[in-house]
């Protein structure tokens, strides 16, 4: 049964990615290109060769291009900074494990700080605190024994 | 926390911000500004090396192979409006002044070769053309924009003025015989 709950899941999450790089759109290609004269990407762009590439990627979608074929396209006429995401490989990766190494870093951090934290604090003292003075607590019996009577 | 933690935990911090600002000032220093800020005082900055991909033909062209000529060399693109207006003259200015050692060479950047190709057709441009679609040698001259030219004499050293904009023939032919001059 989990195993079944696994297979849906991740069969949930591969078929949207699957259909977006077999079938994509314009409006979501704009976003992850550059346009390489305004150094923005192309839904932030007006400039004549933004308008260009926005054709060439409505011809190339027309034509059945995968979006990784429209993007290894355009990488080759423009160089991999067309591309807004850096690859997945070479000196690029490091944009993508050092963010992620940093949240573990950071995270470790705070889980030994809070492990420090907790262990720093007296539980006994915590539960019972201080003993009480005995004159109040000589006091607070003769109040108790006056709601008793 | 212990004292030993805390200091541990304080030295990965400085050394991951001397780190960054190390990376900072590598960046600044080595940041390519271009040698249109030497010519514009006069000097004669070496031209910037590059070996790209001709247009006109197969193969690579490399401005070091020119030296020993004056080079005109012109950045444009297909969708630069003024680089259609001032074709015509940098193609005149090739058939003119060829015999004299003069080689006009086009680098069209930040582009599509096909785009390129087309707009040479329809210009009936024959002088070399080469293709920088990431404009990777435009911060090395400085380039800020299309089209704009740059005359290079025949030690390889850049002389007289870069010209911003459309290129008029007074600037082409006064640009050309400075060189030759040179």
């Amino acid at each position: 049964m989990r195993t079944l709950v696994v297979v849906v899941l991740a069969l949930g999450l591969a078929v949207p990615a699957l259909a977006s790089d077999r079938h994509p759109t314009l409006g979501e290609l704009e976003g992850e290109v550059m346009c390489p004269t305004c150094k923005t990407t192309l839904d932030q762009s007006s400039a004549p060769i933004a308008d260009r590439i926005r054709r060439f990627i409505t011809a190339r979608i027309a034509a059945g291009d995968t979006k990784g074929e429209i993007k290894a396209k355009l990488v080759a006429q423009f160089g991999p900074a067309v591309l807004a995401e850096p690859s997945k490989h070479g000196f690029n990766l490091l944009a993508w494990v050092l963010p992620l190494v940093g949240i573990v870093l950071a995270a470790a951090a705070l889980g030994l700080l809070a492990w420090r934290w907790t262990r720093s604090r007296d539980p006994v003292a915590a539960v019972e605190g201080a003993p009480l003075d005995p004159e109040l607590d000589r006091r607070v019996d003769e109040e108790l024994a006056g709601f008793d009577g | 926390m212990p004292s030993g933690l805390k200091r541990g935990l304080q030295g990965v911090s400085v050394a991951v911000v001397a780190g960054l600002l190390a990376l900072l000032v590598w960046k600044v220093v080595h940041q390519d500004k271009g040698v249109a800020g030497e010519l514009a005082k006069g000097k004669r900055p070496a031209a910037p090396r590059f070996d790209l991909t001709r247009l006109d033909r197969t193969g690579k062209l490399s401005l070091a192979s020119l030296r020993g000529k004056v080079v005109v060399l012109n950045f444009w693109a297909s969708w630069c409006a003024p680089c259609k207006s001032e074709a015509p003259r940098l193609e005149a200015a090739w058939q003119d002044y060829r015999r004299d050692g003069v080689v006009v060479v086009g680098v069209d950047a930040q582009d599509f070769s096909g785009d390129a190709r087309k707009f040479m057709r329809a210009h009936k441009l024959t002088y070399p053309n080469v293709h920088d679609g990431p404009g990777k040698v435009l911060p090395k001259y400085g380039v800020t924009g299309f089209p704009e030219t740059y005359f290079v004499g025949r030690d390889g050293k850049l002389v007289g003025d870069r010209i911003q904009g459309e290129i008029s023939k007074q600037q082409l032919t006064a640009g050309i015989k400075r060189a030759l001059a040179s």
